[in-house]
């Protein structure tokens, strides 16, 4: 039975079919923008492998090329002819492929266009090296030579594999090296330089405070004593590993044919990606991944890991809903159990309510207006005025940052709270009260339990908000790179008025203040697809409930 | 122990203990009580502290300026002597006096009290006749004698901090050309009129002689690398020749225009650009007929210049460019100082702001950007000689005809701030008409700040017009189909997944939209358009082939679960949208569809535009819209829809004629919540569009949104300046508005839900 399209149309059938398909977009919107950011963060990880190929354009010499392929892109031949590409139009498209051919010291760039139809002679040497360097980014090329302390221990030609397993066993000594250096540097050094602020201040605080006795001086300079003491022979260790550290060098021969000499001390890791099985390949992935969630940044945060970044938002965000829960159950509790319910307390709830809806940046203002400059400089004056005009809580830090936040999430804990109390029957209350029980034990023993589902909801829905939020986080402490994390082994051990580290602004100023925006835009996909993790685990608390 | 059942044990309820356990509890819950209460009104108060923390700050710049008299006292020096120069130094701590006979007083501005003094070199039998202040703030001072010599002079307050002492400011006097006089005008000629242009590489004198002629030297300076030392050599000087009779003269602080007053009131602008052919520019009648100038200043940047007349009018001119690239001297505004005359003018150092002074002892502030009158204040009964504003503005030197000086602190912290230079077009310095602009600081000191708040709100509501183009139809329909047509099962699990979408922070949609829709649509731009072609007529052809389809195949799929079976056919549909788009390119675009924008219609591109935003923001108020309006629809009473299908009508019939005019309210503030965060979205805006503020309805050009704006500027102002109140105000406009708009929306909700109660 066949219907015309006059009686399908006329029934109205085409608006239903396209509302389902506003559904449809919505839906594939949502999906496709999960698989989008899963694709390129997860592949970022993968050792791509090498080609090596020669560069044949039209009236011009031949130039070999290495790289990694990133990117394939069909594009009018037309538009390439207006470029000035010495291309034939008889095809309507041509394919150009992004090669990442890394090098940038020696090459000036990491990324280069070519034409798939002008690579001739593609294929996939087993001896080439990926180097991932400390500093420019990786290195591609064939190892020539290995020296120790500058003469030549081994010769690629002549030992073949040899250099290679040399140079592994560098990397490898070079990283225990690295480690006991950053161990003296970060953990030992920076005890020493703490404690000598700490000094510093407590001289000029005895000074502000007119109790600069010659005998606390004295202290003071015998403690300084020793502590420079400790810091020469801190030094001196740190001379003998750095020596030691710049023995191994290795010879490199890049794409064009230069040589270059590079240190080992300087490389992370090196791999002969073509010459890769899966396995190796797999554990590979497994390394790297396990940089990224568990290192420091390198490199203008392009490379490297993003532990600081997930440090400081876990932190920052455990800090707020510390403060914004029992807040909110306190201003939920008041407003549905004590308040009087009028008119009144209607429109403080609907202004609580309408809050929620206020941009984020508002809150920013706000948080840097009145806790940075005045709270915290108000705090610096009566507190903290030795270390004066450096503020201390006057610019922002951890602890703003958490405070704000918890004043832009406090509607959210409030309204659900709220709802879970109201959802109690009144028949509940009644009968605790019947039983002789007053309003505040009522309340502590059987309203709260019954809503304390509710509650976790609301602290849920807070965490999962504030941990997305970036925009006010820039007007109240969140930096590119914090010199430590805000919680360590130093006196106080939290450092409240630090600066911190964050996924969201992490992914802001990578992928938009970086000078190279192509190298580092992998690892901010990674980092996005971390940071959706984080909160798609905290939004099944939210389904649930409702 | 059968027989204790029945009879109740004997219990005391009332023993002292219990007693005391019940005043506890009772006690106990007083606390609990007043506790709570006031935790939860401290709480809320805290919540509602934002919007008057935020009025607080914005307060100032509404704020009524005022002046306070702080002392008055004989002239320090030799009283009788006439002043011919004022000045106050950076602290407010010390003041200059020159006077005719060629003395320097430095004395404590608070009571008057000479601390030193110089002579200056005078020549033999002279006096000082006329004296002109250098670019603002270089504290440099070109003297003019009764010998026709001419000498510069710096007055320069060294400050040092000596131990266990307070400031310790000491005052002096250096010639930056020696301490010889140089003779301009020829002896016998005394100067009247002198002007001092001191650059980089080149010094310029121009006077006007007793003869009412023009005289001038220019040096160049050329400095020696080694030492740094800089000699001068003189260079020839062309003036312009002038018949008419020169009453006063002002040389722009770059030496390049020159401005003859004559008598009359004429003014002739002079370019000294050739210094061998001085050429006129233009000649301006500046005032109307028996009105006389009584003071010509140029404003912070020696762009514009400023006119003081005895009818009490200033008049601000400045060479505006026409399109031959032709200057020509324009008059921007006028001010009325509120008094009968001018007599004198104070320029401000830092701001482009400056304070009359009239015959009647008032004085006036203004601003010329802003285009208003700070404040007028009467400080004396007698008439004003002469003023000098301190560096930073916050005091004015006045002295009165009594030969008294007074010390006035001037309360004046946001002259720059009025609502015609909020909300008005403003003619800014070196534009060719008046506009409106957002630039808020430059490199330099001089800089006329640009504060039109108009460029950011156009921008904040282009970019939620095109965010709400893209959600609004996506939304509601979506939300129609998943209120009404959608399978149950099917809608248990695609609501969530819609809500999700509301979950997934803004800086990763700001970040795909900059990095990866921005290039894209760039590159599939055709592909872009085809979608909303091809989608809509693809989608209604496979439905229609569907109703025809055997019947096998379409009863395998249920009722209600036509969103599912089209999200193939629209992956497809789009997939072939952006496969075509290279050849739409060739075959309608000449190959490039961006190039073909620009050349062939004019438009201009930018990757990062509205259409990204609209795309990119659009996805963020979705979820917003989507899952109010749907509550909204679900929640109208099935008995409507029954009684309507009943009746014969279709299922769209009911949902237009029905359904949707019972929901409209909800819908309503589903939309107004969705607006409200698509004009409070930041860092979507903030990293995908280019930043500029531009008033520009393109599609292809970006914006820069209040909130963006915010985000970039507020870490950078400087602590309780005007910057930083008007980005408050911008913080201030933001919350206003959505506050308003939410609430708007609660309300209809509220409403609504009664309503549906009572049906």
């Amino acid at each position: 039975m066949q219907i015309s399209f006059k009686e399908w149309t006329r029934k109205g059938n085409p608006w239903i079919w396209l509302n389902a398909a506003a559904v449809s977009v919505s839906l594939i919107a949502v999906l496709g923008l999960m698989l989008l950011i899963m694709a390129r963060g997860l592949v970022h990880f993968w050792p791509h492998s090498l080609i090596q190929a020669d560069y044949v354009l039209e009236g011009k010499e031949p130039v070999p090329v290495i790289g990694e392929v990133a990117q394939h892109e069909d594009i009018p031949t037309e538009q390439l002819k207006a470029a000035g590409y010495p291309v034939k139009a008889d095809e309507d498209f041509m394919t150009r492929i992004l090669l990442k051919t890394g090098n940038r010291d020696v090459l000036g760039s990491d990324f280069r266009w070519v034409l798939e139809g002008s690579l001739k002679n593609v294929r996939y040497p087993e001896t080439l090296i990926t180097l991932e360097r400390r500093e420019w980014g990786n290195y591609y090329g064939y190892q020539v030579a290995y020296k120790n302390n500058g003469t030549v221990v081994a010769n690629a030609q002549e030992s073949g594999d040899k250099t290679w397993e040399l140079l592994i066993a560098g990397i490898a000594r070079a990283d225990a090296l690295n480690a006991q250096i950053e161990e003296i540097e970060k953990g030992e050094i920076g005890k020493v330089n703490y404690e000598l602020e700490r000094l510093r201040l407590t001289e000029k605080r005895l000074q502000l405070e007119g109790k600069a006795t010659d005998s606390a001086l004295a202290e003071l300079e015998a403690e300084r004593q020793l502590l420079h003491k400790d810091y020469e022979r801190l030094q001196a260790q740190l001379g003998e590993l750095y020596t030691e550290i710049g023995r191994d060098t290795v010879v490199m021969r890049a794409m064009n044919g230069q040589e270059t000499e590079i240190s080992v001390s300087k490389i992370v890791r090196a791999f002969q990606p073509n010459k890769m099985g899966l396995i190796e390949k797999i554990g590979h992935y497994g390394m790297k991944l396990g940089e990224f969630v568990g290192d420091d940044p390198r490199e203008a945060n392009t490379e490297g890991g993003v532990f600081p970044a997930i440090y400081g938002t876990v932190l920052m965000v455990l800090i707020m809903s510390i403060m914004v829960t029992p807040l909110g159950v306190i201003a939920a509790v008041y407003l549905r159990e004590y308040a009087n319910q009028g008119a009144l307390t209607q429109t403080i709830r609907i202004a609580v309510n309408n809050l929620a809806g206020v941009p984020a940046i508002v809150y920013g203002v706000f948080g840097l207006g009145f806790f940075v400059y005045f709270l915290g400089g108000n705090i610096d004056r009566l507190f903290y005025p030795e270390a004066l005009p450096s503020p201390t809580f006057g610019t922002g830090g951890l602890m703003w940052a958490s405070i704000t936040l918890a004043i832009l999430t406090l509607p959210v804990v409030i309204v659900a709270t709220e709802e879970g109390l109201a959802r109690i029957p009144r028949s509940i209350r009644e009968g605790s009260l019947a039983l002789g029980a007053t309003k505040a034990e009522t309340l502590w023993r059987v309203v709260l339990p019954m809503a304390s589902p509710a509650m976790m909801t609301g602290m849920i829905l807070a965490i999962a908000r504030a941990a997305g939020e970036v925009a006010p986080l820039m007007l109240v402490g969140v930096v590119k790179l914090a010199p430590s994390l805000p919680l360590d082994g130093n006196y106080p051990f939290l450092h409240l008025d630090q600066k911190f580290m964050h996924l969201g602004f992490h992914i802001y100023d990578v992928g938009f203040q970086s000078p190279n925006v192509e190298a580092a835009r992998p690892l901010v996909y990674a980092t996005s697809l971390l940071l959706v993790l984080v909160i798609a685990l905290l939004n099944p608390g939210r389904s649930g409930d409702s | 122990m059968q027989s204790s059942v029945g009879k109740a044990p004997q219990l005391e309820f009332d023993t002292p203990r219990l007693r005391r356990h019940r005043q506890l509890r009772a006690l106990k819950d007083r606390v609990a009580r007043h506790a709570i209460a006031a935790g939860g009104l401290s709480v809320i108060v805290a919540v509602t502290l934002i919007f008057f923390y935020l009025l607080y700050e914005v307060f100032p710049l509404f704020r009524a300026s005022s002046v306070e008299p702080l002392a008055t006292y004989d002239r320090p020096g030799a009283a009788e002597s006439v002043t011919r120069l004022l000045a106050i130094e950076e602290q407010g701590e010390k003041g200059m006096r020159l006077t005719a006979r060629g003395l320097v007083y430095f004395f404590d501005v608070k009571n008057g009290v000479v601390e030193s003094s110089v002579t200056l070199p005078v020549p033999e039998g002279a006096e000082v006749t006329a004296v002109a202040e250098g670019a603002l703030g270089s504290r440099k001072v070109a003297v003019g004698f009764s010998s026709g010599e001419i000498l510069m002079l710096q007055h320069d307050y060294r400050v040092t901090f000596p131990v266990g002492q307070q400031r310790l400011i000491t005052p002096s006097v250096v010639y930056p050309q020696g301490e010889t006089p140089i003779r301009l005008a020829p002896e016998g000629v005394a100067l009247t009129s002198v002007a001092l242009s001191d650059g980089d590489d080149n010094l310029m004198y121009v006077a006007v002689g007793s003869d009412g002629k023009l005289y001038g030297k220019r040096f160049e300076k050329e400095e020696n690398f080694l030492s740094g030392e800089v000699t001068m050599e003189e260079v020839a000087l062309a003036l312009p020749a002038s018949d008419a009779e020169i009453e006063s003269i002002a040389l722009s602080p770059n030496g390049r225009f020159l401005y003859l007053v004559q008598a009359t009131g004429t003014i002739d602008m002079h370019d000294l650009s050739k210094p061998d052919k001085p050429a006129l520019v233009d000649t301006v009648a500046a005032v109307t007929a028996g009105e006389t100038i009584t003071d010509l200043r140029f404003l912070l940047g020696g762009y514009a210049l400023l006119v003081a007349t005895d009818k009490g009018r200033v008049i601000q001119f400045f060479p505006v460019r026409d399109e031959n690239n032709r200057f020509a001297l324009e008059k921007i505004r006028e001010f009325d100082s509120g008094s009968g005359d001018v007599v004198t003018l104070a320029m401000e150092e830092r701001r482009k702001g400056f304070i009359t002074a009239s015959s009647d002892g008032a004085v006036a502030a203004f601003n010329t950007t802003a285009h208003n009158r700070a404040l007028q204040e009467g400080l004396s009964d007698q008439p004003i000689l002469r003023t000098a504003l301190a560096p930073r503005a916050n005091f004015l030197l006045v002295e009165t005809a009594d030969l008294k000086l007074h010390l006035v602190a001037v309360h004046n912290e946001h002259p720059d701030v009025s609502f015609s230079a909020l909300w008005d077009k403003v003619w800014y310095e070196g534009y060719d008409k008046p506009d409106y602009i957002w630039q808020s600081s430059a490199a330099n000191n001089d800089f006329e700040p640009k504060y039109s708040l108009m460029p950011l709100v156009f921008g904040t509501l282009k970019a939620a017009f095109y965010a709400m183009l893209l959600a609004v139809p996506l939304a509601i329909c979506g939300a129609i189909y998943a209120a009404h047509f959608m399978a149950p099962a099917v809608r248990r699990k695609v609501k969530p997944a819609i809500e999700l979408m509301e979950a997934i922070p803004t800086v990763i949609l700001g970040f795909l939209a900059g990095l990866f829709f921005a290039p894209f649509m760039e590159e599939n731009l055709p592909g872009v358009f085809a979608v909303l072609l091809i989608v809509p007529v693809g989608v209604v052809a496979f439905a229609f082939a569907w109703a025809n389809a055997p019947k096998p195949l379409t009863q395998w799929v249920p009722d209600g679960w036509d969103a599912v079976v089209l999200i193939p056919v629209i992956v497809f549909l789009g997939w072939i949208s952006f496969a075509i788009s290279g050849y739409l390119e060739i075959w309608f675009f000449g190959g490039d569809m961006r190039l073909w924008l620009t050349r062939d219609m004019g438009i201009d591109y930018s990757q990062r535009n509205s259409l990204v935003i609209g795309v990119a923001m659009g996805i963020a108020v979705i979820p917003t819209i989507f899952s109010i309006a749907e509550d909204a629809i679900f929640s109208v009473p099935k008995h409507l829809m029954f009684g309507s299908l009943a009746l014969g009508a279709t299922p769209w019939q009911t949902m237009i004629r029905v359904i949707l005019p019972t929901a409209s309210p909800g819908i309503f503030s589903a939309l107004m919540i969705g607006l409200g965060r698509a004009v409070g979205e930041t860092m979507i805006v903030l990293m995908a569009t280019g930043n500029t503020a531009i008033m520009d309805m393109n599609i292809f050009e970006g914006m820069r949104t209040l909130s963006a704006n915010i985000a970039v500027e507020m870490p950078e102002s400087e602590v309780g300046s005007s910057h930083f109140r008007i980005l408050f105000l911008a913080g201030f406009v933001l919350f206003v508005f959505t506050f308003f708009v939410n609430t708007l929306a609660e309300y209809v909700r509220q409403r609504l839900r009664k309503k549906y109660s009572v049906i």
